[in-house]
């Protein structure tokens, strides 16, 4: 057996490698072999199957932008397999390959929904132009509704929930740094919502027509990281088979959010201190400088302060960052939101997974307000998720909240005045408070109830 | 490098092999060597098609006797075809020792156009260019200029020269060193 060959015409996209991915289906080997040959030294990803099993297997293992796939296989024909490949992903372009043109199986194909089909022997100008139009196609949709879905977070951001003093003051700064360009450190616990800060600054700035480019700082290894903020030129370090436009190039015009900023590495601290100073950098293993243009938004839940002095933060960088700084209260601070927070994460939630949940008990929304919240309002909404998976519509009750959430107020632990606090606070709360029908069903008497209430302060 | 030219059905477009050699000479740094084929091209022969089997021409070169060649380019003037496709220009195995290339397609005339010598070399020279270039292992390129760019049809080949780019001059330069790949 010969070695893949790579037949010519030269066929493929003229714009170069990389461009997409091929599946051929075919009972064929030498069909399989040549196709799959001439489409990878045009840089597509390829692939081949031998029958309809085989290529549900290839749809499983990865995900394809075209399917060529023989209308006459033993076992299920072409046009059932176009049918199953369209159950698994609509988006693939499936181009039909005939032996025999004929109108009945044009309009079959193309019916069931093929991209087209073609005549075997295959004008090799006709398939090159045909795959390359298909790749586009789903490329165009791909990014069709990546913009659908940012057009629908710029006209309808997720709203920041809160009536406390203490978040009017945090949006009424929001309204007021967003008709800045100035650069903001947005301060809080983890879970207090800065992304959707950011977001807020981003969508009443003028900027919002442009991207808002997020990228967690924490979550990349150092080498990583650089290549992601700064991208990288064709060949710039193994696996860099291709130039890459980093993130500091996606946000031009738009906003850069820069979460964790206090994790970053020295090394990248220098790099992203001279871009934010110039507006100027090159991609990693490239020398050609590229401007931006974008406005910088840092959030970080580390006190600065303390890694400058230890030296693990650029006090230079420090202060390019600290211009605004925005503090996100926890959520423990502004309990009077909670319950407002609740409501809406409850319509949200209810919304998403079609379950007709409209209200909250008041013993479940006394429990949700007295929860210290460590994890703040992500905490909350996953706790009101959960809820409603568990829950019977309409009313969400306290019983379905999470098993932490009843150990309020710290109780949280497994010794035995652990389980007694959390069982006298679960009857006080089945009573409604009722302290005569309460120390009934503890068996005990008032008094002992009271000492309880007042050794656990125990509240309404 | 050394490499085995072998002509195939060649007609009169032998006469364009010393040029051809030469400019794989200086291309490749190769030292050519025109070389008979030692089979029979019939076997490779569609007649329902009426064209060649360029697998099968490809297959035949490999199972060849030895020879002291690193690379075999064989150039036919019949029309290629591999199965799925209606024509070839040429087929290599990528990053292998064999290529074949068909002059057929590359004549003016074939196109109802008046027969051009100098253009026909020029499509020549290029498209055994361009094949080699894919035993070295290069994919298509997208500088405009270069051989290894793709192409669709005859008038295209002349767009593009029968020289590489800089990227894929190295990429072939660095390859040249130890790419004995026949035995």
């Amino acid at each position: 057996m010969i070695q893949p060959t790579s037949a010519e015409p030269e066929t493929g996209p003229a714009t170069g490698a990389g461009t997409g991915s091929v599946l051929v289906v075919d009972d064929e080997v030498a069909v399989r072999e040549s196709l799959e040959s001439w489409f990878r030294k045009d840089g597509y990803r390829t692939g081949t199957a031998q029958d309809a099993r085989q290529a549900l297997e290839r749809l499983d293992e990865a995900t394809w932008d075209v399917a060529i796939v023989d209308i006459k296989m033993p076992g299920m024909d072409g046009l059932e397999l176009q049918r199953r490949i369209r159950e698994v992903d609509p988006e693939i372009a499936v181009i039909i390959l005939t032996a025999y043109a004929s109108v009945d199986t044009a309009v079959q194909a193309l019916k069931a929904g093929a991209f087209d089909y073609v005549t075997k022997p295959v004008d090799p100008d006709e398939l090159s132009h045909l795959v390359r139009r298909a790749v586009e196609r789903r490329r165009l949709r791909s990014e069709n509704v990546q913009l659908r879905q940012s057009v629908a977070q710029l006209a309808h951001p997720t709203p920041v929930v809160g009536e406390s003093p203490a978040m009017r003051k945090v949006l009424e700064m929001v309204s007021t740094v967003a008709r800045t360009d100035a650069t903001v450190l947005i301060r809080g616990e983890s879970g207090t919502g800065k992304e959707l800060i950011a977001q807020a600054i981003h969508a009443a700035s003028a900027r919002r027509f442009f991207p808002i480019v997020p990228v967690n700082c924490g979550a990349l290894p150092e080498g990583l990281l650089e290549s992601e903020l700064f991208g990288h030129e064709k060949g710039a370090f193994t696996g860099a088979q291709y130039r890459r436009k980093g993130k500091l190039e996606m946000a031009d015009g738009g906003t850069l959010f820069l979460d964790e900023i206090g994790t970053i590495s020295p090394r990248t601290q220098v790099d992203l201190l001279r871009v934010l100073e110039t507006k100027e950098f090159a991609r990693v293993g490239g020398s050609k400088p590229i401007r931006v243009d974008f406005r910088v938004i840092c959030a970080t839940n580390q006190n600065l302060e303390k890694l400058v002095e230890e030296g693990t933060f650029r006090e230079d960088l420090y202060f390019r960052v600290h211009v605004v700084t925005l503090h996100l209260p926890a959520l423990r601070e502004r309990r009077e939101d909670i319950p407002l927070l609740a409501r809406h994460l409850v319509e949200r939630f209810a919304t998403q997974m079609n379950r007709p949940f409209r209200e909250i008990e008041p013993a479940a929304l006394d429990r949700l307000v007295r929860h210290d919240w460590p994890g703040n309002v992500r905490e909350l909404a996953n706790a009101i998720e959960r809820a409603l998976v568990v829950g019977s519509p309409p009313t969400v009750r306290a019983e379905d909240l999470p098993l932490p959430l009843l150990r309020t107020n710290g109780g949280a632990g497994d010794s035995l005045a652990d389980v007694e606090q959390a069982h006298v606070a679960h009857i006080l709360e089945r009573s409604g408070w009722n302290i005569t029908r309460a120390a009934e069903t503890l068996k005990i008497d008032r008094v002992t109830l009271y000492n309880k209430i007042k050794k656990y302060g125990l509240r309404k | 490098m050394k490499l085995d030219l072998i002509p195939i059905h060649l007609g009169l477009d032998r006469e364009h092999l010393p040029a051809l050699a030469a400019r794989l000479e200086e291309t490749f740094d190769a030292v050519v060597r025109e070389r008979s084929p030692w089979f029979d091209p019939e076997i490779c022969y569609d007649s329902s098609r009426g064209q060649y089997n360029s697998t099968l021409l490809l297959a035949e070169l490999l199972d060849g006797p030895a020879t002291q060649a690193d690379r075999m380019l064989a150039v036919t003037g019949v029309d290629l075809f591999v199965p799925v496709l209606a024509w070839v220009f040429g087929e290599a195995q990528l990053a292998g020792p064999a290529a074949v290339i068909s002059t057929h397609r590359l004549h003016p005339e074939v196109y109802g156009l008046p027969a051009e010598p100098a253009r026909l070399l020029a499509r020549i020279e290029t498209e055994a260019v361009h094949e080699l270039g894919h035993t070295y292992g290069l994919l298509h390129c997208v500088d405009p200029s270069c051989a290894m760019h793709a192409s669709t049809y005859a008038e295209e080949i002349d767009l593009k020269s029968s020289r590489f780019c800089v990227e894929c001059a190295h990429v072939v330069a660095g390859r040249r060193q130890g790419a004995a790949l026949l035995p």
